[in-house]
């Protein structure tokens, strides 16, 4: 027998089942970043700080040393884990309402350090484990159970556009925006997410990649509905593309 | 033992941490403790520590969370505003059994209070604090050499029980100077190892570190287990100072600043022909309930005096019991009470007994 193996559950999954909704795009995420850590070589060394939300669970379904950070401070107890040991491949895995609310401060704060830390981003403009609030990136109009009208912005304000806000700072090395919709995306978020981890492991300071995903069951949608509904909405307040690559404009620099 | 050294009490903490082996401090400036900060910014570097300054204390505290998973001895320090701020991730860390050395240089409150040395943060020290079902071993020095033992004993005690504890000076004891000595400096080798850190599953099952878990049976097994080492915190851990116990007139229970002005309120009091004796706890939780119910069946009056409106009266109450009065002194707002004022109280008291 000469068998290939062309598909396996990645080392660095572990065996516990994935809590989420059918048709939700964490699972895909979860996927494509323990494929990146296994093809990377870093089990070993890799560390999680999961969120609160509906990802609270993550750091039980990756096979790698873990913890969950309170709501919103992931990038702060990332800091201190890397600051600690700086050999470690730290990562922290934030949702909008984490990330975009609760936790601007330390976000803000840690990509304009520069933190050597790799920060994956999932927006899906919607507060899912609390039952479908407002988050801050809901989009003008858009239906939750705290703006059921459409948020009205004179009331809610506007939906916070988290790539290109930190591209902003002088601190950030590598930030992306990409999604999970097609297969053609899927391949170019895993390679956004592998040099997010590439910038870590070779010591060139802050990444985050920013993963537009869907959330069916608090969007009140079907799977393929909501992937139609992302493609025709979410897009285009939210342009996919490379915000900020350091790497790439010291590569600029080096040709000229 | 080296040789006498002149040094600012905020410093003197500072380098207690490095001596016991801290080289990770996060920190934000607040007053009457920023020497502190400013100390550890400068001397972490010579002993290749790591010092950095926050964004706010709601991030120190979550970067002390982040070390301390690392398994390193990892400290900050603040004052009562701040300590506020930390209060969400000390409940954290309780919860995840994180040890970690924190430092509240206490001044006036509520509020924004003032920036002068009070005890009104004892409740919040020594009940909890943050939300949830836990204490903090929280550690009262009167000087400042006992503060720099104390900080030593902190980070051991954090160690061994797997909890945050809190050094509860006061901005007297921060902003004084006085001659003190060091310790040695202890080796990094010499720290105890921490197998369940996150230092990555090599060649193990990956280890978890939280305070979470939606099954209430599970959390409740995980409160059981901090309980049970609350339990062995309070057999093993009580710390107190007793001082002219023996035919006192009456006994003044009195921590921290107030315990050491309480020293001179002694021997005034001698010269006027009362005998008063001290009974400073020093560990503020666990208090050392015990001993002072045993002491109170001796005397005619506990009298607690403090730089609050009466909060380490609390405990005291507990203990006596209905042994003896319990009468309270106390000022508030950042202002110091002077050793007369104490004394007059005293003698007062002491007539009244008389008189009765």
């Amino acid at each position: 027998m000469n068998a290939k193996v062309v598909m396996k559950r990645p080392d660095s999954l572990s065996k516990i089942d994935f809590t989420y909704c059918p048709g939700c795009h964490h699972g895909i995420v979860h996927r494509l970043i323990a494929e990146v850590i296994d093809e990377l070589g870093i089990r070993e060394k890799t560390v999680i700080v999961a969120p609160v939300g509906c990802s609270v669970f993550a750091y039980t379904f990756f096979e790698i040393d873990g913890t969950v950070a309170s709501h919103g401070r992931a990038p702060a107890v990332a800091t201190g884990m890397k600051r600690a040991r700086p050999d470690r491949i730290i990562f922290t895995y934030q949702g909008d309402g984490d990330l975009a609310a609760i936790g601007t401060t330390e976000i803000v704060h840690a990509a304009n350090r520069g933190e050597n830390i790799t920060v994956i981003f999932i927006n899906n403009a919607v507060y899912g484990m609390t039952g479908g609030q407002m988050a801050p990136t809901t989009l003008i109009g858009q239906r939750t159970t705290t703006t059921i009208h459409g948020r009205d912005p004179k009331a809610a304000g506007y939906p916070i556009r988290i790539c290109e806000m930190l591209s902003q700072l002088e601190g950030p090395t590598y930030i992306e925006r990409v999604a999970v919709d097609t297969p053609q995306h899927v391949m170019k978020a895993k390679k956004a997410i592998k040099k997010a981890f590439e910038n870590q492991i070779n010591g060139l300071g802050f990444s985050l990649i920013e993963v537009l995903s869907t959330c069916p069951t608090n969007w009140g949608l079907p799977p393929v509905e909501a992937i139609k509904w992302l493609q025709e909405n979410m897009m285009k307040f939210y342009p996919l593309g490379v915000y900020k690559d350091k790497t790439r404009e010291e590569a600029k620099e080096g040709i000229v | 033992m080296a040789e006498k050294v002149l040094v600012k009490g905020n410093e003197a903490l500072g380098e207690a941490a490095i001596r016991a082996g801290c080289r990770y401090y996060f920190g934000y400036p607040i007053t009457p403790q920023s020497e502190l900060t400013e100390y550890m910014s400068r001397r972490l570097p010579e002993v290749g520590g790591v010092f950095l300054q926050a964004e706010s204390e709601v991030s120190v505290v979550n970067m002390l969370y982040g070390a301390s998973c690392m398994g390193v001895r990892v400290m900050t320090s603040t004052s009562s505003p701040g300590f506020s701020l930390m209060q969400e991730g000390i409940s954290y860390m309780a919860g995840a059994e994180l040890p970690a050395v924190f430092i509240n240089v206490v001044r006036g409150g509520p509020g924004l209070g003032d920036i002068q040395p009070a005890q009104g943060d004892y409740l919040q020290a020594t009940k909890g604090g943050g939300h949830g079902d836990y204490r903090l071993i929280v550690l009262g020095p009167s000087t400042i050499q006992e503060a720099i033992e104390l900080v030593m004993l902190a980070f051991d005690l954090a160690d061994e029980y797997r909890t945050p504890v809190e050094v509860l000076a006061d901005g007297m004891i921060g902003q004084m100077m006085e001659p003190v000595e060091f310790p040695e400096m202890r080796s990094l080798d010499t720290l105890p190892e921490k197998p369940w850190a996150l230092t990555g599953a090599k060649g193990r099952k990956p280890n978890k570190i939280t305070s979470f878990d939606l099954d209430p049976y599970k959390l409740e097994e995980m409160n059981l287990r901090y309980e049970a080492t609350r339990k062995r915190i309070i057999a093993n851990e009580q710390r107190w100072e007793e001082e002219n116990i023996e035919g006192a007139d009456i006994l003044v229970a009195a921590y921290g600043t107030v315990g050491r002005i309480m020293k001179t309120v002694m021997e005034m009091a001698r010269e006027r022909g009362i005998k008063v004796g001290l009974f400073r706890p020093i560990t503020l939780w666990p208090f050392p309930y015990k001993r002072l119910e045993e002491l109170s069946k001796g005397v005619d009056t506990v009298f607690t005096v403090e730089m609050s409106g009466g909060q380490m009266l609390e405990d005291v109450k507990l203990a006596v019991k209905d042994n003896a009065k319990t009468p309270f002194y106390g000022r508030m707002g950042g202002v110091v009470p002077t050793p007369e004022e104490i004394l007059d109280q005293i003698e007062s008291l002491v007539k009244g007994s008389e008189n009765r």
